[in-house]
């Protein structure tokens, strides 16, 4: 656990960063015409957000229909006006995905998380695989990315989701099963001719992997995940018996087009394999609330899980995410709230399509 | 002292999940034990490395499988045996109540299941010599033989018989009890609410000595159960019509469902049919109603008014009575919705044209009763005027029958697909034409109680054959 003095400057770096992007997006010369517009209609946050607390308390959610309504120009701050954007999307199984747009934000991300990892499981200057969801995602190129931060290149295998939720919801699962070994065919191929050492995919992807392949003899010596729940059991499967109780390094990811990526708190046996994460703030922040009365639960107790994005590039805040966690204590390698165990909002009520992906 | 945890079993070790399941009584909903919930994966992965289960059994012969087995049986009936992995013991009268408690069965009704089971043990060479039409068992020892003169060679079908087992009755476990002595391993979903039997089972297979890696009890999701399913190589699936159908077409998966078995009553004993009411009561009404040997239609020439008349007369006013109670006949519902939705159905199906509740006048209340802390549904008998009423072919977890008149060469083309018919007729043309019908699986020709099947005979499908095929096989001298 954290000590006081590291939280407290922790959260006073937040309140810094809030005020600075703040002054960023509601400033004419910088900001952009969406947030421009809406101090107009509102009020001034540069007059009234000055810390976090500011920015929870006066904000109200942001609304994710605006990523699908509004054209992408109303995002681009005027500071980078007249420069080319990338344009990342996420949902979309039915109807308009939402869309977010970015230039460096992902370099950012990536090349922070990538001193994270450790160099035995990710050794540097050897090649990667990605079997998940490319296409229009942020994800695709923030794993090259990373890569090539970590001084080499990555291959890839695409799944497309969207098409994965469309045969799930209609019961297609022979359907589902057949896209999912085709998936998994292509990585094996790649596998079988070329030498990589570190893997993104997502739980399931790594379990149908493992069940056509000795992971470690193919060379693997590092897994990084996410995409999909994964509960404590789950977690320590995949721990204990896909990667092999650690012959493999399994590190797991909470993370969106619209926040980054979360690095997670280490976990094992001594924690029941419950998996905590950690958002890269100041850049985001999450925080773990009730949505009724907008206040943090308890620690180790339930609720929303709500980011705010703080970057130059985006601003979001108070995004309540279809997730639900446990919040928890910060820790001294990031001394600020954590959510564990996520699932899908309202989980334990209803089956949520999650897919094979 | 605490609630007991039941453990999945890996290869016969314990293996605790961090999701768990509850089960709990029937009544008042306290929790009788938690039960670790495995993900599909751990069954895929070990299903790997089933040969070592199939290793651990075949160095055993059949016939020390067989003692094993019946030592199995009386452990089973009398003995206190591991409950979970964290040092609780469950007598068999512990089991018993226990049981009862979770599935609202009488206490009357799982000393008999546990007899039946206990028979079925304590009988395997008996059972296997039914199943095999007789052969030498040291054939299944080195695979190959002589019989009737002639050489035959036999090769398991699958290195494990996949079993997704109901909540409904304690003795349905007795059909996979061969699997062991057949040198077959078993891996298990056992039933939300019933995972005792099986769990007990196998603690008393493994203190007779039976190796542990023989058995997987793996409660999971519907991934997992499908997985089974789909990786056992053979397999059993015990559900209603929506989920056996989807199965049927897949020879590796014996599906087992509704039974819709029926008495029928031919012109020769028509005039007699009160004679024969003792019988009709017991099929109909034996262990709660819930097998699916239970008779759940009357198929006769006449009378049909009369007959579901004095049926209703009979099993109408019989109510709830303690689980203690030895005369108790009905069984409280596990799920209560289930017992609900029966309700709501019958009334609905009731209200169409055609069908007479003939246990309404001598049941003084309702069908659905909240009694002895639980949910039970009283007997009912319909009298349909023909087969082609809804109610005429149906079969629920409890006491039902309808009766219906159809004209004795009609009766066979009406009836369907029959798992037990018992003929009352001495028509030796009648008696042939039953004989000869491919839609009956069981025929008990008299006045036979459809509760009664023969453990040497199956009347289900034929486990041998299911787990064993014969090869043409040549040696040199």
């Amino acid at each position: 656990m954290a000590n006081d003095e590291i939280v407290k400057n922790a959260a006073d770096e937040l309140d810094a960063h809030v005020s600075e992007m703040i002054k960023w997006h509601f400033s004419p010369e910088t900001g952009c015409p969406f947030w421009l517009d809406w101090a107009k209609q509102n009020w001034n946050p540069i007059e009234e957000v000055k810390n976090f607390e500011d920015l929870c308390q006066k904000f109200p959610n942001f609304q994710d229909e605006w990523l699908r309504d509004l054209p992408n120009d109303v995002w681009v701050p005027n500071a980078y006006k007249g420069r080319p954007f990338n344009i990342f999307e996420t949902g979309g199984t039915t109807g308009m995905p939402k869309q977010r747009i970015g230039w460096d934000d992902f370099r950012i991300d990536y090349t922070a998380f990538s001193e994270t990892l450790s160099d035995d499981h990710f050794p540097r200057d050897d090649y990667w695989m990605m079997v998940g969801p490319t296409g229009p995602r942020r994800l695709r190129l923030a794993i090259e990315h990373l890569a090539n931060a970590r001084g080499c290149s990555c291959y890839f295998v695409d799944l497309d989701p969207r098409w994965v939720k469309r045969l799930i919801a209609g019961k297609q699962f022979d359907q589902a099963r057949a896209y999912m070994d085709h998936v998994i065919d292509q990585a094996l191929t790649i596998l079988k001719h070329r030498s990589v050492s570190a893997l993104f995919t997502t739980p399931k992807l790594l379990e149908a992997l493992a069940e056509r392949k000795d992971l470690v003899k193919a060379g693997i010596k590092g897994v990084f995940c996410g995409g999909t729940t994964m509960d404590k059991q789950y977690a320590r499967f995949l721990v204990e018996e896909v990667c092999e109780g650690g012959e493999i390094g399994f590190v797991p990811t909470y993370g969106n087009t619209l926040m980054g990526l979360a690095r997670h708190h280490p976990f094992g046996p001594e924690n029941d394999f419950s998996i905590a994460y950690y958002a890269p703030q100041p850049r985001a922040a999450l925080r773990v609330v009730n949505p009724d009365t907008n206040k943090t639960v308890d620690y180790d107790t339930w609720g929303r899980v709500e980011l705010t994005t703080l970057t130059k590039e985006f601003f979001m805040p108070r995004f309540l995410e279809r997730d639900e966690a446990l919040r928890k204590k910060p820790w001294e390698q990031a001394p600020w709230d954590g959510v564990a165990e996520v699932r899908p909002f309202g989980a334990m009520e209803k089956n949520i399509v999650e897919g094979v992906y | 002292m605490s609630v007991p945890h039941l453990s999945c079993l890996r290869f016969g070790k314990s293996y605790r999940s961090f999701n768990e399941s509850e089960v709990k009584d029937y009544r008042d909903g306290s929790v009788k034990a938690t039960l670790s919930q495995v993900n599909a994966g751990v069954i895929r992965r070990d299903l790997r490395e089933i040969h070592r289960a199939k290793e651990a059994l075949s160095k055993f012969s059949t016939r020390e499988l067989i003692d094993i087995s019946a030592n199995a049986g009386k452990i089973f009936l009398n003995e206190s045996l591991p409950l979970g992995a964290d040092g609780h013991q469950q007598s068999a009268q512990e089991y018993l109540e226990t049981l009862s408690s979770t599935s609202g069965l009488p206490h009357i009704m799982v000393q008999r299941n546990m007899d039946k089971i206990h028979y079925a043990l304590t009988h395997i060479e008996l059972i296997l010599n039914g199943l095999t039409r007789g052969i030498d068992l040291s054939i299944l020892d080195q695979g190959y033989g002589e019989q009737a003169g002639a050489p035959v060679c036999f090769y398991p079908t699958t290195e494990a018989l996949g079993l997704v087992m109901p909540s409904n009755s304690p003795a349905v476990n007795s059909l996979w009890l061969p699997a062991i002595a057949l040198k077959i391993p078993v891996i298990m979903k056992p039933g939300r609410e019933e995972p005792w039997t099986p769990y007990r089972l196998m603690q008393a297979f493994i203190a007779a000595g039976c190796p542990k890696e023989a058995f997987g009890f793996y409660p999971t999701d519907h991934e997992g159960a499908g997985d089974i399913l789909k990786h056992c190589g053979r397999a059993l699936i015990f559900g209603d019509k929506s989920t056996t159908d989807l199965y049927a077409g897949d020879p590796g998966v014996q599906v087992h469902g509704p039974g819709f078995s029926k008495i029928i009553i031919g012109d020769d004993e028509i005039e007699n049919w009160e004679k024969h009411l003792d019988v009709m009561v017991a099929s109909i009404s034996d262990n709660g109603g819930r097998s699916c040997v239970n008779a759940s239609a009357v198929i006769v020439p006449k009378y049909a008014k009369e007959i579901a008349d004095a049926l209703g007369k009979r099993l109408g006013p019989l109510k709830p009575l303690p689980v203690d109670d030895p005369n108790a006949v009905l069984s409280g519902f596990a799920n209560p919705q289930m017992g609900e939705w029966i309700n709501q159905t019958l009334e609905t199906d009731f209200a169409k044209k055609g069908a007479i509740d003939a246990t309404a006048p001598y049941r003084d209340g309702s069908r659905l009763v909240k009694a002895e802390g639980g949910t039970y549904l009283r007997p009912t008998i319909a009298y349909c005027e023909s087969m082609e009423h809804v109610l005429s072919n149906r079969e629920f977890l409890c006491p039902y029958a309808s009766v219906v008149e159809v004209k004795q060469n009609e009766m066979l083309r009406s009836i369907g697909p029959t798992l037990v018919v018992t003929a009352i007729t001495n028509d030796q043309q009648f008696k042939n034409q039953l004989l000869s019908s491919s839609n009956v699986e069981r025929l008990n020709i008299g006045s036979i109680s459809t509760m009664k099947i023969s453990w040497d005979q199956p009347h289900e499908g034929n486990m041998f054959e299911f787990l064993y095929k014969r090869r043409s096989i040549g040696m040199a001298a």
